[in-house]
């Protein structure tokens, strides 16, 4: 049978046509849904770094939220001076996108996190105590590991400095080796480390080998066997989002109320 | 026509896509880590594989052949786009894990192979059949491999652990080559070693 060019081109616009509509019907149905997802699963990585959510622990997405929203506190800063930022909605603040938009983020200075971008303002969360205090700050973290950008989240205690939890919500590493991050023995290891030393510097690091236990050995955490650069680049990410260029203002904003 | 159970059966062992035509191994070699994964995997292939069947052989008369191959892929991608949007919505944390292997569907051979070299030519209930034959086919070596690299390159099984590895207190010492593409390899190698010491039929002449 031959085909005419008319038809043959009327025929490929009615396949798009159809296609199309489908597509976009099944993006338009279902984006409501995926939002939530994504939504839900921010939170729940953030309630395993606060310690209010265990790991494995499978709860419903309604769930998930309400605690969230009983326990914590999302907070918008200004990464350079530390302050607060009120006149921005801090629930629907999306990190990732301020640190995409030339508009709102700026070169980062030279760093081995491999941070290119840094937002001029940023997602923190506070966990609330009982006595209505701050218990555990909360920071967004990210840099590169040995294939892909690490992103999760640590948790300090009240002094700034203390780690209370660190979880990776997003990574490619090789499953086995580097991904062992999401191993909850070896997360274990950073709770009670030390970020800062005495004099204020950043000291944390992520040791080839052992590091001794907590009590001793405040400042070093164990490296993951088979993961050189994965450990590596966890041990720079953390580094580089403590120090002054990232959350150090805000993080000595929050000593000073803790002190008070 | 072939009998429909023949159809469906056949690609199995008989002419199993990834064994015998060794197609789609690129996406076999990126899922099998995880028994989880290599299911929704599975399923996600079998789904796409018979609405592209169904939908090409439906168009079969009415397709240019100038243009056959351009509307196939913008069928099956389309198909593809609506699976992951699905997966996204209703299984995230696996979807997370999965991330852009559900894309690369599209560019999977069995999927463009069997709506080339079948619902081209076949009816649309045969055409169905036939992706459903492919997709199990897909999906028993997925599965297999799945099994072995999972239970050996973690020691659990959909997730339970099964031998408890030395990293989290127990004894196993986990096998990091399993964790790893090369061992997938290895895998399907044996599997179409052991498929043609019973079905020597599939030897190739020397």
């Amino acid at each position: 049978m031959a085909f005419s060019n008319k038809y043959i081109i009327g025929f490929a616009g009615a396949v798009c046509v159809f296609c199309s509509i489908f597509v976009a019907g099944s993006a338009v149905a279902l984006r409501d849904r995926q939002d939530l997802n994504a939504v839900v699963d921010k939170q729940s990585q953030v309630l395993k770094v606060a310690g209010l959510m265990k790991e494995g622990e499978a709860l419903a997405a309604s769930e998930v939220t309400k605690r969230f929203e009983e326990n914590l506190v999302p907070r918008v800063i200004d990464l350079q001076t530390g302050e607060y930022v009120e006149d921005v909605d801090a629930k629907s603040f999306d990190m990732q996108a301020a640190m995409a938009d030339p508009a709102t983020s700026a070169d980062a200075p030279a760093n081995e996190a491999k941070v290119q971008r840094l937002p001029k303002q940023a997602q923190v969360y506070e966990l609330k105590a009982a006595d209505g205090s701050v218990g555990a700050i909360i920071l967004p973290v990210q840099g590169k590991g040995l294939w892909s950008t690490l992103k999760g989240f640590i948790a300090l205690e009240p002094n700034a400095s203390t780690i209370a939890g660190l979880t990776f919500y997003s990574h490619a590493e090789t499953p086995g080796l580097g991904g062992e991050v999401d191993n909850p023995r070896w997360k274990a290891l950073w709770r009670g480390r030390e970020v800062f030393d005495d004099s204020g510097d950043v000291k944390i690091e992520v040791v080839k080998g052992q590091a001794g236990p907590v009590a001793e050995d405040p400042y070093r955490v164990d490296g993951l066997s088979g993961a050189t650069i994965t450990s590596r680049g966890v041990s720079h990410l953390v580094q580089f989002w403590v120090s002054d260029d990232a959350f150090g203002p805000y993080l000595d904003k929050m000593r000073e109320r803790a002190g008070k | 026509m072939a009998k429909p159970s023949k159809i469906v059966l056949d690609p199995l062992f008989n002419d199993n896509p990834i064994a015998l035509q060794v197609l789609g191994v690129c996406s076999a070699l990126a899922v099998t880590t995880k028994m989880e994964t290599a299911l929704v995997m599975s399923i996600a292939v079998t789904v796409v594989l018979m609405c592209s069947n169904a939908a090409i052989s439906a168009m079969r008369n009415r397709i240019p052949p100038s243009i056959r191959i351009i509307v196939q892929l913008t069928v099956i991608a389309s198909l593809v786009i609506i699976v992951d949007q699905v997966l996204k919505a209703y299984v995230y944390e696996i979807s997370k894990q999965m991330s852009v292997f559900v894309g690369l569907i599209i560019t999977n051979c069995i999927v463009m192979g069997r709506a080339e070299a079948f619902a081209m030519q076949n009816g649309v209930k045969d055409s169905i059949l036939d992706g459903l034959g492919n997709g199990l086919g897909y999906s028993l070596i997925l599965l297999v491999v799945g099994a072995f690299r999972e239970i050996f390159g973690s020691g659990t099984f959909f997730g339970l652990t099964l031998l408890e590895p030395v990293t989290q207190g127990g004894w196993y010492q986990t096998n990091g080559l399993m964790v790893l593409a090369p061992s997938a390899f290895i895998l399907i190698g044996i599997f179409i070693w052991v498929l043609r010491t019973f079905k020597t039929d599939q030897i190739e002449a020397e």
